[in-house]
């Protein structure tokens, strides 16, 4: 770990400045990434700008039914807010997946969304990783990889991000609305986190002085056919093998509306909207299903150690449309699997 | 004398639970020490090669940076390897850090900083540059195996196979059903919560006082004197509180070299913790590929047993543990033929972890019985007692203390429903799930070592009991409390249990379950002598009332020596003590194992483990809902933790079926998920309904108390159990634990 100063942001404008100022800055929100990284020398900031105190921390109405959610939300609180448990259950689900009551309390709405890949090599400043030096090398592809990504790899990167909260922002079509020096953006979430293609270092299309104040969910209604299944190495505590969210809307047996989007599987949620086209109009039954995850898996490689992912993400797919359609979600409390 | 044992037996709460719950209690890492300095360790990038360079001049830089310390500068410490060796130490050449600039593993230390405080410890350290010429380190046992070779020298207390026993091979070959097959279990590191730490604390005059994380400071205390050329009475060691070992705290490990060597080079007090990654830079429960050959009637009765192991070990040391030995005993058998080899990988040494041995060999002796059982369409249950044996130990011919592992069986199948199985593989199913039940076998070895114990009644009527052991958590404080409580017939409150200090009376290290037995029966010798003392007193008080009684006619009741036939007349203890010369009654006593006995006899303890799981088939999602163990091991001292020992067992077995598992990248030669993020241990959704049962083995001969010990033996056969569970529900046989999603799917 290196030495770095420490201030605390008054206000967005003070946080966006004294990022701008100083590239080796970094802001700091729960802290549940960062300072892992940092005591693993794979973040050395020259400056910690704690954004804690901004008046980010409150779920707003949106004018449209939708909700504002503020950078500083906890993931415990969030998940938790009665409005969100009413009217996005999938997003509340999906964090109570994630991580441990502890972690939830602390990590951040916008810390979750930048939190990076768990890929071992990255974390290990003994071994070559491109995302962390360019040009290093990834020793992952040929090398301990059952963990990582199936779906949009390159050869320079095959990490996945590790988040569920994100994958159900990515289902629910979210936006993230960010402040720069020169004002105010909004990006839709399908744009936000990268594919690694040959900068593997750039998670996100965040520019470097920007800061995330809110997260922004549009109105909709998928309280009734929706599930978030995940699969991973033990029943609780444990980054996604695979993750799949689903929103559906089912009028008379038939999809009218589908949102599917998969963790653990690539550098960002993985959506394809051609395989949701696929659903509409169709019976919700088996066959569709099949048809869907068909599609959404056609480009998957595997590598030493992954392939299995893609058949699990195929069943996990097909069984997650099922909780769905059936309108019985995956339970984050009891383990078995519906 | 009327022993009343009002206390031991019972369920008792720990007498350290309050201090280790509100933080009173404290660790190696904790005590405190003036101008204490801390050192951080720099580790080694590569697995195998040579240093060319350390250049450290940013890092000595840095203010309040003290002193690095590389294999440049390295004070000299003893020149002969023997001098590095410890109590466990298997044979070889014990690694001496910073000795020289070779790698031999990946995390070797590379450096020791030192400074005023932790950050910049750790700050210097991250700058230090280290270039290395690295060669291609070998860390594949697949790769290495051809190259085994059996352990030219033997690791003290470690049995090496017996001779073959009937002719194995042909027995197998002949045999009308033949189970043959491969097992392994993944590499696992001990992962304690408590990293391991030590301070040293320059009490002037070379003398030091040394807090270490270890599972026994008589080891410490003697590495220290061997190493750094120290006289005994210049070092202390204390280590009061251990946060888990697991037997990562057998051995001295490089965080206690280096912060003595600073600290006796700088004359001043010097910590050094080692981080979470760190911890998987030294011993790691070894990979072994076994292979495991069964023949048997098809009434089930055991023909042929043939086992192989090839382990793997470190360059630099041969360790070895007992994996196969257990084919040879545990069931009735003519024709065994057990084999272990080593061979050489460029990682650490292995280390023992809880049941070493054990937690292999009969995973796959306990797995091979499964498939035996299939094929002989014998209910497992009934397979084992088929082939029960009671009446001796068929590798040394020597006779069993005791045996109550057919009751384990009986009492365990009861308990957990056993004779409403459907033998039939995906036969039973709840809702979408499959659902298993599977059984296996546990032994481990009931051992007792000499130990020393102090016990002093002092005049405010308080007891304390004393011996240089240590209490990783298994609660040898409260045991010892509740021995002493009862020969003095005192409540839990009035006695302190002192431990882990090599000022007090000398004890081996904590491990292989022998602790309970061999301190308890310290203890209560060290007891008993206090009593006849303190009686001896109590009699000659001017008008005594117990003038006249001798001591097999009173009863130590509520701080009082009582005439049995009439309580009315006694005498309490601190008036008797008061009349001592020094105002106290003290007693120093040793405990050894009776050689006559371990001539003739040899003491295992036993169980049974029952178990149900329940499987999304599709999707590889394994549940462990159910376990039951059966234990026999004894006399058991406190039900409460002594079934907490048992359950961590269980938890920790669960974990080697489903879970724990440290990644190698053979490239690197290093493992990659050292953190506890990645390195899965069970957690709490993991684990369903654990009931234990102490089944009654009543035992004179394993050691004077009746005592077999039990830290180790809940974990041994859960594996096996798990495994069998999922074969039960799936009709899948994973060989290969852990068993994750992934080769679920794939079976
Ligand atoms: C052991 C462990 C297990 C976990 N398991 C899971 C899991 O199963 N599922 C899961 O989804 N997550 C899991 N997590 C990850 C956890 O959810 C994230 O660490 C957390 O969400 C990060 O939020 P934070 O506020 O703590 O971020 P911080 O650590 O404070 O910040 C992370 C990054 O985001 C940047 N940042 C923070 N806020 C903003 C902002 N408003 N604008 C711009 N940049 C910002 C920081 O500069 C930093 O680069 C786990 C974490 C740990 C340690
Ligand atoms: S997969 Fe990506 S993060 Fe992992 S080693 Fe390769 S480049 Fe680095």
């Amino acid at each position: 770990m290196n030495r770095f100063d420490y201030i605390r942001a008054e206000s967005v404008a003070d946080a966006v400045k004294a990022k701008a100022s100083d590239s080796q800055a970094r802001f700091i929100a729960g802290g549940t990434n960062i300072l892992d990284l940092m005591k693993y020398d794979v973040e050395r900031p020259t400056r910690l700008v704690d954004i804690t105190r901004l008046p980010l921390a409150e779920i707003a109405e949106r004018p449209d039914g939708g909700l504002r959610i503020g950078a500083l939300v906890s993931n415990a609180k969030l998940a938790y807010d009665e409005r969100v448990r009413q009217r996005f259950p999938l997003l509340s689900s999906a964090i109570l997946a994630g991580a441990s009551a502890q972690l939830r309390n602390a990590a951040s709405t916008g810390g979750n969304l930048l939190q990076r890949t768990r890929c071992y090599y990255f974390y290990d400043t003994a071994t070559p990783c491109n995302k962390r030096e360019p040009g290093s090398g990834c020793p992952a592809i040929a090398g301990v990889n059952r963990i990582h990504a199936i779906l949009g790899t390159s050869e320079h990167c095959i990490a996945t991000h590790p988040s569920d909260m994100c994958v159900a922002l990515a289902a629910l079509g979210a936006t993230v609305e960010v402040e720069g020096p020169g004002g105010a953006r909004s990006i839709a979430f399908g744009d936000f986190h990268r594919l690694p293609g040959a900068t593997p270092e750039v998670d996100t299309t965040l520019r470097a002085d920007e800061i995330i104040v809110s997260v922004d969910v549009p109105a909709q209604d998928y309280g009734q056919h929706y599930t978030y299944l995940k699969l991973r190495d033990r029943l609780s505590y444990a980054f996604a093998l695979v993750s799949v969210a689903v929103a559906l809307k089912v009028d008379g047996g038939a999809v009218t509306e589908a949102r599917i989007a998969l963790g653990g599987v690539a550098h960002k949620p993985w959506r394809d909207e051609a395989a949701e086209r696929l659903l509409v109009g169709r019976p919700a039954g088996l066959d569709a299903f099949k048809a869907v995850a068909d599609h959404i898996l056609a480009p998957a490689v595997g590598r030493s150690q992954n392939t299995f992912k893609i058949g699990l993400a195929r069943k996990a797919i097909i069984r997650a449309l099922s909780q769905a359609a059936a309108g019985t979600p995956q339970s984050q409390v009891d383990k078995r699997i519906q | 004398m009327t022993t009343r044992q009002n206390l031991v037996g019972t369920a008792q709460r720990r007498v350290d639970g309050r201090a280790k719950v509100t933080g009173a209690a404290r660790y190696a890492a904790e005590f405190a020490a003036t101008d204490l300095l801390h050192g951080v360790v720099v580790s080694s990038a590569i697995a195998r090669g040579k240093i060319t360079r350390i250049d450290s001049k940013a890092a000595a830089a840095v203010p309040g940076v003290v002193k690095i310390y590389t294999h440049e500068n390295r004070p000299r410490t003893a020149w002969l390897d023997s001098s590095y060796s410890d109590e466990v130490a298997p044979p070889g050449h014990p690694f001496r850090a910073l000795r020289s600039a070779e790698i031999m593993f990946s995390g070797q230390p590379v450096a020791l900083v030192v400074a005023g405080d932790f950050e910049t410890a750790t700050y210097a350290a991250s700058l230090i540059e280290v270039a290395y010429a690295a060669e291609a380190p070998q860390t594949d046992l697949d790769r290495q195996r051809s190259e085994s070779y059996v352990p030219p020298k033997k690791r003290s207390g470690i049995e090496p196979p017996p001779k073959p026993r009937g002719d194995a091979d042909r027995a197998f070959a002949g045999a009308p059903v033949r189970v043959q097959q491969e097992y392994r279990v993944a590499v696992e590191h001990h992962n304690p919560m408590e990293p391991h730490a030590t301070t040293v604390v320059w009490e002037g005059g070379g003398a030091i006082t040394v807090h270490d994380k270890i599972q026994g400071v008589t080891n410490t205390h003697a590495y220290i004197q061997g190493v750094f050329g120290l006289s005994a009475d210049k070092v202390r060691v204390l280590s009061p509180f251990v946060g888990g070992g697991f037997g990562s705290g057998l051995r001295p490990q490089y965080q206690l070299f280096l912060s003595v060597l600073a600290a006796l080079d700088l004359e001043r007090s010097v910590r050094v913790v080692l981080t979470r990654d760190q911890m998987f830079t030294f011993g790691h429960r070894p990979l072994a590929i076994q292979t495991v050959s069964l023949g048997a009637e098809a009434d089930g009765r055991l023909t042929a047993i043939l086992h192989d192991s090839v382990q793997e070990t470190s360059r630099f040391e041969d360790y070895q543990e007992n994996q196969v030995n257990w084919s040879g005993m545990l069931y009735r058998c003519d024709n065994t033929k057990l084999g272990y080899e080593l061979a050489k990988l460029d990682t650490y040494t292995p280390a023992d972890m809880r049941a070493p041995g054990a937690v292999l060999g009969l995973y796959a002796l306990e797995a091979a019985m499964d498939e035996l059982a299939y094929a002989t369409g014998i209910d497992p249950v009934e397979l084992r007692l088929r082939n029960y044996i009671d009446d001796r130990d068929q590798n040394t011919n020597k006779r069993l203390t005791s045996k109550a592992l057919r009751d384990c069986y009986i009492q365990g199948a009861e308990r957990f429903g056993w004779s409403r199985r459907d033998a039939r593989p995906r036969s039973m199913t709840e809702g979408r799930e499959l659902v298993g039940w599977g059984m296996a076998t546990g032994v481990w070895e009931a051992m007792m070592q000499k130990t020393s114990a102090r016990a002093t009644l002092t005049a405010d009527g308080r007891l304390e009991v004393a011996t240089a052991t240590a209490d990783i958590g298994t609660g040898t404080y409260t045991i010892l409390t509740q021995i002493g409580a009862d020969a003095l017939g005192l409540r839990m409150e009035d006695v302190t249990a002192r431990l882990g200090d090599t000022s007090l009376p000398h004890a081996p290290l904590e491990g292989g379950s022998w602790t309970a037995a061999s301190a308890g029966t310290a203890v209560q010798i060290a007891c008993e002598t206090v009593r006849e003392a303190v009686f001896k007193l109590a009699r000659r008080l001017d008008g005594s009332p117990l003038a006249n009684v001798d001591l097999d006619h009173v009863t130590f009741r509520d701080g009082r020596i009582e005439v049995t036939n009439d309580p009315s007349r006694s005498v309490s203890l601190a008036d008797a003590v008061k009349s001592s010369k020094g105002g106290k009654v003290e007693a120093e006593e040793t405990a050894s194992p009776s050689m006559i006995q371990q001539m003739r006899y040899v003491a295992y303890t036993h169980s049974a483990v029952f178990v149900e799981v329940k499987v999304d088939e599709e999707l590889g999602v394994v549940r462990v809902t159910r376990v039951v163990s059966a234990v026999a091991a004894g006399k058991i001292l406190n039900l409460k933790t002594a079934r907490s020992q048992i359950l961590g067992g269980i938890v920790m077995g669960i974990g080697s079926a489903l879970h724990e598992e440290s990644v190698l990248d053979h490239d690197f030669g290093r493992f990659m998920n050292h953190n506890l993020a990645e390195y899965h241990v069970p957690a709490n959704a993991d684990i369903g309904a654990i009931d234990v049962i102490f089944v009654d083995e009543p035992d004179d001969k394993a050691s004077p108390i009746g005592v077999k010990g039990l830290g180790e033996i809940g974990i041994v056969g859960t594996g096996a159990a798990v495994a069998n569970a999922i074969y039960h529900a799936t009709g899948k046989r994973v060989r290969d634990l852990p068993i994750t999603i992934d080769k679920l799917l794939d079976a």
